[in-house]
């Protein structure tokens, strides 16, 4: 049996993890460069997926299934197609600048930390590339606990609040979402006399339209909302974010959140098209209420991190918005607005912890004429700042426009109310960026601050060579999605007995 | 000319895996009385080379495949059994091995302990073997007493006491509930022998004498395995009795009740089934969730273990809800999971000692990921189990119950579990806050270094991970279990 790529790819850094683990406990900075070396050879690995991708293919590629549990249908089937590649190299490529971010700010059980991120990242990637129901339930449940210890061991002050809700929120949610797999298991099994976890099998079998449908699609919808987070499931993500360290956030921000919106994608648009469609309004309203809500609150936050937070609440609302147009360029946009936010909110979230290690505090009003004292730091915040507002020519705006172009074929109004936060973000994006970088130095302790370090360079070029990249030519990544979504939609509307919304 | 008196042939090999057994408590009792008089740990090395003994037999028997009854079909050693008798010999080998040492620090070594540990043992085997209500009872009496004594072995601590006192006079007034429940039983059916009731019950179903049987029946069993609302023993017991005794109580004599009642439900009475799915419904509801709710609020780790063991045992009694090969196969792995996880639990807890007592509230273990980063771990490990975090065994035990429960049309009892699964994970995961996110304050943790304790936690740990990540050959295994029980 040889190993596949994907196996390889997925399960590396859980085998680091155990390398790390052997070596003596005084060795921080031996544990600290492995952890590195391990993350950037995932990194590695993963190359040959994007460069081996056949973009012209709907069909899921790097495909491995072996049996692991036949009795009850169970196989370990890993593959990827156009959406989910596009994640796995945002996680590859988001751990290890997480890792390098956290260089000095880790200091207490540092070992502990490097075992836990590249745990972490194991979970993560076998999210993104299961096949299987079990396999994908077994990964979204395991990939908790390590998230858990990172904002609850390594967290701020509140870190065990933060910790307990953001556990609970996940786990009840899934609960929910453990039911529906049972029962669509056996649903599929009693109609169709196999009895399968496999998704590709599922998904190719109609659900009859109806309350069972229905209710599975909301059991699913639940687990994904609470992760995305849809309004008003959020309440747990600001706590979260402000309490875990900057790595975490970083993680947290950048992959864990795209997990619901994947599985949004994944799961209830295939299984249950019906219900997709009839639920779309509501994932409608509630996704402008975020993106609008996000926004207002983000504009009063005194704190940078919280600010960045509640902007998640806004940006993740425009990728289901795009998500349920169940048309090309909604769903195009919203998958690359995915990819957009892991880079832009990972990046802010990479500069707020660096000037947070240098002054210990990120309240905002605690800045000011940053740009004297710190130029080469202000003008990356720029770029990221703006990247992240959606300017033409920078990644953020490829994929909000898509997503409106997408919304406007639905419903004009929508686009219009949805176009209402993009406003509200240049508002509450560029009033932090004046407050903080523009003016006279309003405290003294500023004027001591060092500019980016090699070690901060090196983790933000990765970055800003994305942000530009997907802004300016945008096609190179789209190219790789576009064939896999449109099977996708084909797919929905076959099995759909209603029409969808508007092609 | 002498009259005829027919002699039922004798064969002891049905008997052998428990024979084992009590010819190691027997030597044990009689070794106790040689030299060396200050140090026991030899008789509990004798003890468990006797379990092991037992456990060898029974590999033997499962191998050799064949169906064997004695005594009128009194005792069956079908496979049913042999699964049972492996999975209480695994716990009561672990609890042996924890006890050595956890025994010679506690000062409560002695060879009646290993003694009546092996006579329990011998009781819980014979449950699972048992074919006849009188042997139900015989083999629950001999278990009961037996841990009655134990779980006073700490003469000259109060709690000890109380708890020996408190299970000894409730077991003794369930006892007498069963007994009624089987004298009914028998006046119904004419018979105390499972398959003789069994054909006798099919015809007569609905006839009060046999429904007021059932019902008293369950009420005796309810209280062995702690279902609500008989459960109210329990957390005084575990948190009195010596730690390695709530182990015992908490996975041997509860996987050997399950086994009676499983059997006697699925066999005897299956004509019945109609009652008792509906009964085992509520209690399944009420169990799981007042078990967790009140877990909720414990700050002591034996009370938490015990209000969490009620829960477990709702979650099981889901599986007998569930009916069925699927429901009882999933009952029977959720038991062997379960054992291997509550176990290695109690035995972490059993190792932690402050300030010269043990340690068991939730307030001695802050910090002790700084102090003792492996024992953490380990203990976290198997409070994750416990809330069902893949891929560990408890993950894969609940999957296969909870799935069992879909396919058989229970979905909302199915919905009562799985979020009473969440609200359990935060009991659990405050201990893990407890060891990981919270600075050591005060006296400092003392670890009893111990060969035998930890190789008993290594085995515990290989076996949850074991059954989460290659469940299917143990899933089989506890199918072909209960295959015999459906024909």
């Amino acid at each position: 049996m040889t190993l596949g790529l994907l196996t390889a790819v997925t399960f590396l850094p859980a085998a680091g993890a155990v390398a790390v683990a052997l070596l003596p406990r005084h060795l921080a900075a031996a544990q600290r460069v492995l952890g590195l070396v391990i993350a950037v050879a995932t990194l590695a690995l993963s190359l040959p997926l994007w460069f081996g991708f056949d973009g012209a293919s709907a069909d899921f590629q790097f495909e491995e299934v072996y049996h692991w549990m036949p009795t009850l249908g169970v196989s370990y089937h890993v593959g990827i197609d156009g959406i989910s590649l596009l994640l796995v190299l945002l996680t590859t490529f988001l751990t290890p600048l997480a890792l390098a971010s956290a260089w000095h700010a880790i200091e207490d059980r540092t070992k502990e930390f490097v075992i836990t991120m590249l745990l972490l990242e194991t979970g993560m990637l076998g999210v993104f590339v299961s096949l299987d129901l079990f396999l994908f339930f077994v990964f979204w449940e395991a990939m908790l606990i390590p998230m858990y210890l990172i904002i609850g061991v390594w967290g701020g002050s509140n870190r065990i609040y933060a910790a307990v809700k953001f556990v609970l929120y996940t786990m009840v949610g899934s609960a929910l979402m453990l039911v529906a797999i049972l029962a669509l298991y056996y649903q599929h099994g009693v109609a169709t006399g196999t009895y399968t976890f496999d998704l590709p099998a599922l998904a190719r079998w109609v659900l009859p339209p109806g309350p069972a449908q229905n209710l599975m699609f909301l059991a699913f919808a639940l687990a994904f909302a609470i992760k995305v987070p849809l309004f008003p499931f959020h309440t747990w993500l600001p706590d979260a974010h402000v309490e875990a360290p900057t790595a975490g956030s970083v993680i947290l921000a950048g992959v864990l959140l795209k997990m619901g919106t994947y599985g949004f994608l994944r799961f209830c648009l295939p299984l249950f098209p019906d219900a997709s469609v009839a639920f779309a309004p509501l994932v409608f309203a509630l996704a402008v209420i975020g993106i609008v809500y996000g926004a207002l609150v983000s504009t009063v936050q005194p704190d940078l991190k919280k600010l960045v937070a509640y902007s998640s609440v806004s940006h993740l609302g425009f990728v289901m918005l795009g998500l349920f147009t169940l048309n090309q360029q909604g769903l195009v946009g919203g998958v690359i607005q995915m990819v957009n936010h892991g880079l832009s909110t990972g990046a802010l979230f990479l500069m707020v912890g660096m000037i947070y290690e240098r002054r210990h505090t990120r309240l905002i009003a605690e800045f000011g004429g940053l740009w004297k004292v710190i130029p080469a730091f202000s003008a990356v915040f720029l770029v990221v700042v703006l990247s992240s507002l959606g300017l033409p020519g920078l990644n953020g705006f490829v994929g909000e426009f898509l997503v409106l172009v997408g919304a406007f074929q639905v419903d004009p109004w929508l686009a219009a109310l949805a176009t209402t936060g993009i406003i509200f973000a240049a508002v509450y994006l560029l009033w932090m960026y004046q407050r903080v970088v523009f003016g006279e130095v309003a405290h003294e302790e500023n004027r001591r601050l060092t500019d980016l370090s090699p070690r901060e360079w090196a983790v933000l070029a990765p970055v800003l060579v994305f942000i530009v990249w997907i802004g300016v030519y945008p096609t190179a990544f789209t190219g790789k999605t576009e064939a896999t979504i449109a099977a996708l939609l084909a797919q929905v509307e076959s099995k759909a007995s209603v029409a969808l919304l508007a092609r | 000319m002498t009259p005829d008196i027919p002699v039922p042939p004798v064969a002891l090999t049905p008997l052998l895996p428990v024979l084992v057994v009590l010819g190691a408590g027997a030597l044990v009792l009689l070794l106790d009385l040689l030299p060396p008089r200050d140090s026991k740990t030899h008789l509990g090395g004798i003890a468990l080379i006797g379990v092991v003994g037992a456990m060898l037999a029974t590999v033997a028997r499962w191998v050799a495949g064949t169906e064997e009854r004695a005594f009128r079909d009194m005792i069956l050693l079908d496979r049913y059994a042999l699964f049972f008798d492996l999975v209480i010999c695994y716990a009561v080998a672990l609890v042996i091995m924890l006890s050595m040492d956890y025994l010679a620090r506690t000062g409560g070594e002695s060879g009646e302990y290993y003694g009546l540990v092996l006579f329990a043992t011998a009781g819980m085997m014979l449950l699972a073997s048992a074919g006849d209500l009188i042997v139900v009872f015989l083999a629950l009496e001999l278990m009961s007493l037996s841990l009655y004594v134990l779980a006073g072995l700490f003469k000259t601590r109060l709690t000890s006491g109380e708890a020996s006192m408190k299970y000894f006079l409730l077991g003794a007034f369930a006892s007498s509930f069963l007994l009624y429940g089987i004298a009914l039983l028998y006046g119904a059916t004419g018979s105390t022998n499972l398959d003789r009731i069994a054909a006798s019950a099919a015809a007569k179903s609905g006839e009060p004498l046999l429904l007021v049987g059932l019902g008293l029946l369950l009420v005796g069993f309810g209280f062995k395995i702690s279902s609500v609302p008989f459960h109210m023993w329990a957390p005084d017991v575990y948190e009195g009795a010596p730690t390695t005794i709530t182990a015992l109580i908490a996975t041997g004599s509860k996987a050997a009740a399950f086994a009676a009642l499983i059997r006697v439900l699925v066999v005897a009475l299956r004509g019945l089934q109609p009652d008792w799915t509906a009964l085992m419904w509520a209690l399944a509801a009420l169990t799981m969730t007042l078990g967790n709710v009140v877990a909720l609020a414990q700050s002591n780790l034996k009370r938490m273990l015990a209000y969490s063991s009620i829960a477990h045992v709702g979650y099981m009694l889901m599986g007998l809800v569930a009916g069925g090969q699927a429901g009882a196969g999933a009952v029977l792995f959720y038991l062997l999971a379960y054992t291997f996880t509550t176990i290695g639990a109690f035995g972490v807890i059993g190792l932690c000692a402050r300030a010269g007592e043990e340690a068991v509230e939730v307030g001695d273990y802050a910090g002790l990921a700084r102090r003792h980063p492996v024992l953490a771990g380990v203990l976290a490990l198997f409070l994750l189990s416990l809330v069902g975090i893949p891929p560990l065994a408890g993950f894969v035990a609940k999957f296969y119950l909870f799935g069992s429960a879909v396919r058989a049309g229970y979905i909302w009892l199915t919905v009562i579990a799985v979020l009473n699964s969440a609200i359990a994970a935060y009991y659990y995961l405050r201990v893990i806050v407890y060891m990981y996110m919270r600075e050591p304050d005060g006296e400092p943790m003392a670890v009893a270094p111990s060969l035998a304790g930890g190789l008993a936690l290594a085995i515990a740990l290989v076996g949850i991970v074991l059954l989460g990540i290659i469940p299917a050959p143990f899933a089989d295994l506890a199918q072909a279990a209960v295959a015999p029980l459906l024909r």
